[in-house]
C-alpha cells in the first residue's frame, strides 16, 4: 500500500512540475455584478479513483480502486454561494452581459438559457444566506447555472464528472481524507454532524485541501455530472480509464460527493459516493414536483469546473442538458 | 347520484333515530348505521387544479387505499389536463388515476359539479374563492380539504365561521392546510408549551421573509379577468397579498402557541422593490405588531425581496423560557437548552427521519383515518380566525391605523364578489398604463 502510495504521489509530482504561468488560479467576475467567483488550477494528472477494502468503513460501491487519467482544469475555491446562486434564480442581470463577452470558449445566447423557477419555501431554512452554499437545487438547476455563467462570460464552465471531483478531492493523497486518515483531525477541515450544530457554516471556514479547495470534505455534499453507477468501477479494473463520465439517462440516481453537515464523519471521505433519490422532493407539496428544487436535500450544493481545453460547441451541450 | 343517495340516507337515519329508536335499533345495529363512510369507496373531487391542489390530491389518494378521484373543476381546462397528467405520472400506472372527461369541469361554476359527484373534497383554489366553494361542499355534506388561507376578506370570514358551525353539528371532517399542526416539531413544543415548561408567552417574532413566488406575465388576446385569474397572487380579490397567502403560516402558529386571537393590530408596510407592471396591486414587506388580551406582543414581519436575510420561522419569549421553532429548542431563562426536539426533518444517509412524517401527506392520513373511524376534525374555525388575524394585520398596513379585532370581524369589506362569471368585471382595473391602485398608508381608508 504505502509502495502504491509513493508511486501515485510522484506521478501526481511529475505532472504539477510542468505548471505554466497561463495556468494560474482567477477570479471570475459576472457582469452586472461584484460577485466573483474564485477559480484554482488543477493540473492534469493519474491518480487511483475509489478505496482500497481496507480502508475503514469502505463502501462496495467504492471499489475496486482502478486508474484514472484527468485532463487538467480549473475548479471553484469554494461551494458556490447564495450570493451566486440568487444571480442565477433572479435573472435580472442578463441584459448586463456585453456585447463581447470576456472569454471565447462559448457563444449561446444567455436568453436561451431555462431559469430556475422561485421555491415557494425559503430553501436556505434560515441557516444563513450571505457566504454560505446554496443548497436544495435539483442537479438540472446546478447544471444551468454552469450554462447561464458560461453564456454570460464566455468561458465554459460545468459540473465535475464524479472522476474529476475524486482527484481535486484527493489532490494527490491516497488516504481517507485529503490530510491522511486519521478521522480525528477532520474538524480542522471539515463541518459535519459531530461540529455543524445543525446547520451549514459558511464557505471557507475550515482549512483547504492540498490544492488549496476549500469543503471538499463536508458542509455541503456536491453535485457531480454522472449517473450514481454503483458497479462502475468493476468495468474499469486493471485498465486506465480516460476522463472517465457516466452519462445519466434518467434523472435519478445521480452521484454527490463529499459528504455534508448532516453526515458521519465516514461519509465526507474522498472516496465515499452517494445517490441522489427522488425522496429529496418528499415534501415538495405540489404535483409535478419542482424541476428545480429538492425541498428534502439541504445538505446538497455544488461547485464549478472550466475544463483547460473547452470542448467543442457541439459537445458543450452535452454538459448542459 | 349515489352520494345522494347516502345523504338522503343519512338525513333519513338522523330523523328516524329521533322518532323511532326502538325500531331502528331491533332492526341495525346502531354502530353501522352511525358511520357510512367505515368502508366504502371514497370519492374525491378536486376544486382548484394548480400545483398544490395536484399534490393535496396525491397526498388524500395516497393516505387512503379505497379512494377514487371522480372529478376535476378549475377555471381553466388547460389547468385541469396538466394536473391530471401530473397526478398521473406521479403513481406511475401504480394506481389508476382516471376521470371521465364529462367529470372534468371548467369555469366559475364549476366547482359545484365536481362536489356533487364526491364523498370528500379538495379545496385548493385562489383563496377568495375559498368561502363560496366550503360553503357549497358542506350544504352538500362533504367531508373537506382545504387550503389556507380561507378567505381575502372579513365578508368572506363571516361567512366561512358560519358554516364551520353548521359543518361540526353535522359532524363533517374539516382539515385546513397550515400544516404546522400537523408536523411533530411543532406539535411536540406546542406540548411542552402546555406543560407550562415556558411559562406565559409574552413576546414573540414571527417571519416569512423570502424572495417572493411565481409571475405569470400577460398574454396577447387575454381578457382582463383571465389575466387577473392567471396571475392571481398579485390581485387582493383572489389572494389576499403574501401577509395572508403565505405569512398565515406563521401568524397561526403565534395564535396556536400563545392561546388566543390579537385584539389588535398597528403596522407599516409598503411596495420598495417589487413594483413592476406584473405585480398587481400587493406591498412586497409588511411588519405588524399584534397585542394579545394577556398582554403579549407578536411583531410579525413578511417580506418578498430578492436579496435579503431570508427567515421563514417563530421565536418566542415565555415567563419561564423561550421557544425556537426553526431550532426546534427551549431555553430557560439562562440560555441553557431544556428541551431539544431530535427528529430530523431530513433524510440523509447518517441521520434517519425520525421527524414524525411529512406534514403535508400526515394532515390526509389523520383526515381519511377520522371520516373512517367516524370521528370528528374541525379545524375551519381557527382556520378562519387565523385568516382574519392576518386580514387584520394587511388592514393596518394598508391603512396606517390601529385595527382592533372587533372592527376587522365586522368590517364590510368585500374584495371578493358574490357571483363571477367570464362576463364579469374584475374588481381592480388597471389605469391605461396598465397599473392598478396601490393603497397608500394614512390615506387608504380601512381597506
Amino acid at each position: 500500500m504505502i509502495y502504491k502510495t509513493v508511486i501515485i504521489f510522484a506521478i501526481f509530482l511529475s505532472f504539477n512540475q510542468t505548471i505554466d504561468l497561463n495556468e494560474a488560479p482567477y477570479k471570475q467576475s459576472i457582469p452586472g455584478t461584484s460577485e466573483k467567483i474564485d477559480m484554482v488550477y488543477v493540473p492534469g494528472g493519474s491518480f487511483m479513483m475509489g478505496s482500497p477494502k481496507s480502508e475503514k468503513n469502505h463502501f462496495g460501491d467504492e471499489g475496486p480502486q482502478h486508474e484514472v487519467e484527468i485532463a487538467p482544469f480549473w475548479m471553484g475555491k469554494y461551494e458556490i454561494t447564495w450570493e451566486l446562486y440568487e444571480l442565477f434564480v433572479a435573472r435580472e442581470i442578463d441584459n448586463k452581459k456585453p456585447e463581447k463577452a470576456e472569454g471565447n470558449d462559448v457563444a449561446i445566447d444567455v436568453d436561451g438559457v431555462s431559469g430556475a423557477t422561485a421555491p415557494y419555501t425559503e430553501m436556505s431554512f434560515g441557516m444563513g444566506t450571505e457566504g454560505y452554499p446554496a443548497i436544495c437545487m435539483t442537479q438540472l438547476a446546478a447544471v444551468k447555472f454552469c450554462k447561464w455563467l458560461s453564456a454570460m462570460t464566455g468561458n465554459f464552465y460545468r459540473l465535475p464528472t464524479e472522476a474529476e471531483w475524486e482527484y481535486a478531492c484527493r489532490a494527490g493523497t491516497n488516504s481517507a481524507y485529503s490530510f491522511g486518515d486519521d478521522a480525528s483531525l477532520l474538524d480542522e477541515y471539515a463541518w459535519h454532524d459531530g461540529n455543524s450544530n445543525g446547520a451549514y457554516k459558511k464557505v471557507g471556514v475550515k482549512k483547504p485541501n492540498p490544492f488549496g479547495l476549500h469543503d471538499m470534505h463536508g458542509n455541503v455534499s456536491e453535485w457531480t455530472l454522472d449517473k450514481y453507477a454503483p458497479t462502475e468501477y468493476k468495468s474499469r479494473k486493471r485498465k486506465k480509464s480516460i476522463n472517465p463520465y457516466v452519462q445519466p439517462t434518467k434523472t435519478y440516481p445521480k452521484s454527490v460527493r463529499g459528504g455534508a453537515w448532516t453526515d458521519s464523519k465516514s461519509r465526507l471521505r474522498s472516496a465515499a459516493r452517494r445517490p441522489s433519490s427522488k425522496q429529496w422532493k418528499k415534501r415538495d407539496p405540489q404535483i409535478p414536483k419542482s424541476l428545480w428544487w429538492h425541498t428534502d436535500a439541504p445538505f446538497v450544493g455544488f461547485r464549478i469546473v472550466r475544463p483547460e481545453t473547452p470542448p467543442s460547441p457541439e459537445e458543450q451541450k452535452l454538459y448542459w442538458n | 347520484m349515489k352520494s345522494n343517495e347516502n345523504l338522503t340516507r343519512r338525513n333519513f337515519v338522523k330523523r328516524t333515530t329521533l322518532a323511532t329508536t326502538g325500531i331502528l335499533s331491533a332492526t341495525l345495529p346502531i354502530d353501522a348505521m352511525a358511520n357510512v363512510y367505515a368502508e366504502k369507496k371514497l370519492k374525491i373531487a378536486l376544486v382548484g387544479c394548480g400545483g398544490r391542489g395536484s399534490g393535496a390530491i396525491v397526498q388524500a389518494l395516497t393516505a387512503d387505499e379505497n379512494t377514487e378521484l371522480v372529478a376535476m373543476a378549475d377555471a381553466f381546462p388547460d389547468r385541469i389536463e396538466k394536473s391530471l397528467a401530473g397526478i398521473q405520472e406521479h403513481f406511475d400506472g401504480v394506481k389508476k388515476i382516471k376521470v371521465n372527461p364529462k367529470h372534468r369541469f371548467s369555469g366559475f361554476d364549476a366547482y359545484k359539479k365536481a362536489i356533487d359527484m364526491a364523498d370528500v373534497v379538495i379545496l385548493t383554489t385562489p383563496p377568495g374563492f375559498r368561502p363560496y366553494h366550503f360553503e357549497y361542499a358542506i350544504a352538500n355534506d362533504k367531508h373537506v380539504f382545504m387550503e389556507k388561507p380561507l378567505a381575502t376578506d372579513p365578508v368572506g370570514i363571516r361567512k366561512v365561521l358560519e358554516v364551520a358551525k353548521i359543518a361540526k353539528q353535522k359532524k363533517l371532517n374539516v382539515v385546513v392546510g397550515l400544516q404546522r399542526h400537523y408536523q411533530k416539531k411543532y406539535t411536540d413544543l406546542y406540548a411542552r408549551i402546555q406543560d407550562g415548561q415556558v411559562g406565559k408567552i409574552m413576546s414573540g417574532q414571527v417571519y416569512w421573509n423570502g424572495r417572493g413566488v411565481w409571475v405569470r406575465e400577460r398574454q396577447a388576446g387575454q381578457t382582463e379577468l383571465e389575466y387577473q385569474m392567471r396571475n392571481w397572487y398579485y390581485f387582493n380579490w383572489l389572494c389576499g397579498d403574501h401577509i395572508l397567502e403565505q405569512h398565515i403560516h406563521n401568524i397561526d402558529v403565534a395564535n396556536w402557541f400563545v392561546g388566543g386571537y390579537p385584539t389588535e393590530a398597528q403596522g407599516m408596510g409598503g411596495r420598495e422593490v417589487r413594483n413592476g407592471i406584473d405585480h398587481g396591486e400587493i406591498f412586497d414587506h409588511h411588519f405588524v405588531e399584534f397585542s394579545y388580551a394577556n398582554g403579549a406582543v407578536i411583531s410579525s414581519q413578511c417580506r418578498h425581496q430578492t436579496g435579503c436575510m431570508n427567515k421563514v420561522e417563530e421565536n418566542f419569549q415565555g415567563t419561564k423560557g423561550t421557544v425556537s421553532t426553526r431550532k426546534g429548542t427551549i431555553k430557560n431563562l439562562d440560555g441553557d437548552v431544556s428541551y431539544n426536539y431530535s427528529g430530523i426533518e431530513n433524510p440523509s444517509s447518517s441521520m434517519k427521519n425520525k421527524g414524525g412524517g411529512n406534514p403535508y401527506q400526515v394532515e390526509h392520513d389523520k383526515l381519511f383515518a377520522s371520516i373512517r373511524n367516524g370521528e370528528v376534525i374541525a379545524d375551519a374555525e381557527n382556520g378562519a380566525k387565523s385568516t382574519l388575524t392576518a386580514i387584520m394585520g394587511r388592514m393596518a398596513t394598508y391603512s396606517g391605523k390601529v385595527i382592533t379585532w372587533d372592527q376587522a370581524l365586522n368590517s364590510d369589506l368585500q374584495l371578493m364578489p358574490e357571483m363571477m362569471t367570464w362576463g364579469s368585471t374584475p374588481p381592480t382595473l388597471p389605469d391605461s398604463e396598465g397599473r392598478y391602485k396601490i393603497p397608500v398608508p394614512g390615506k387608504t381608508k380601512f381597506y
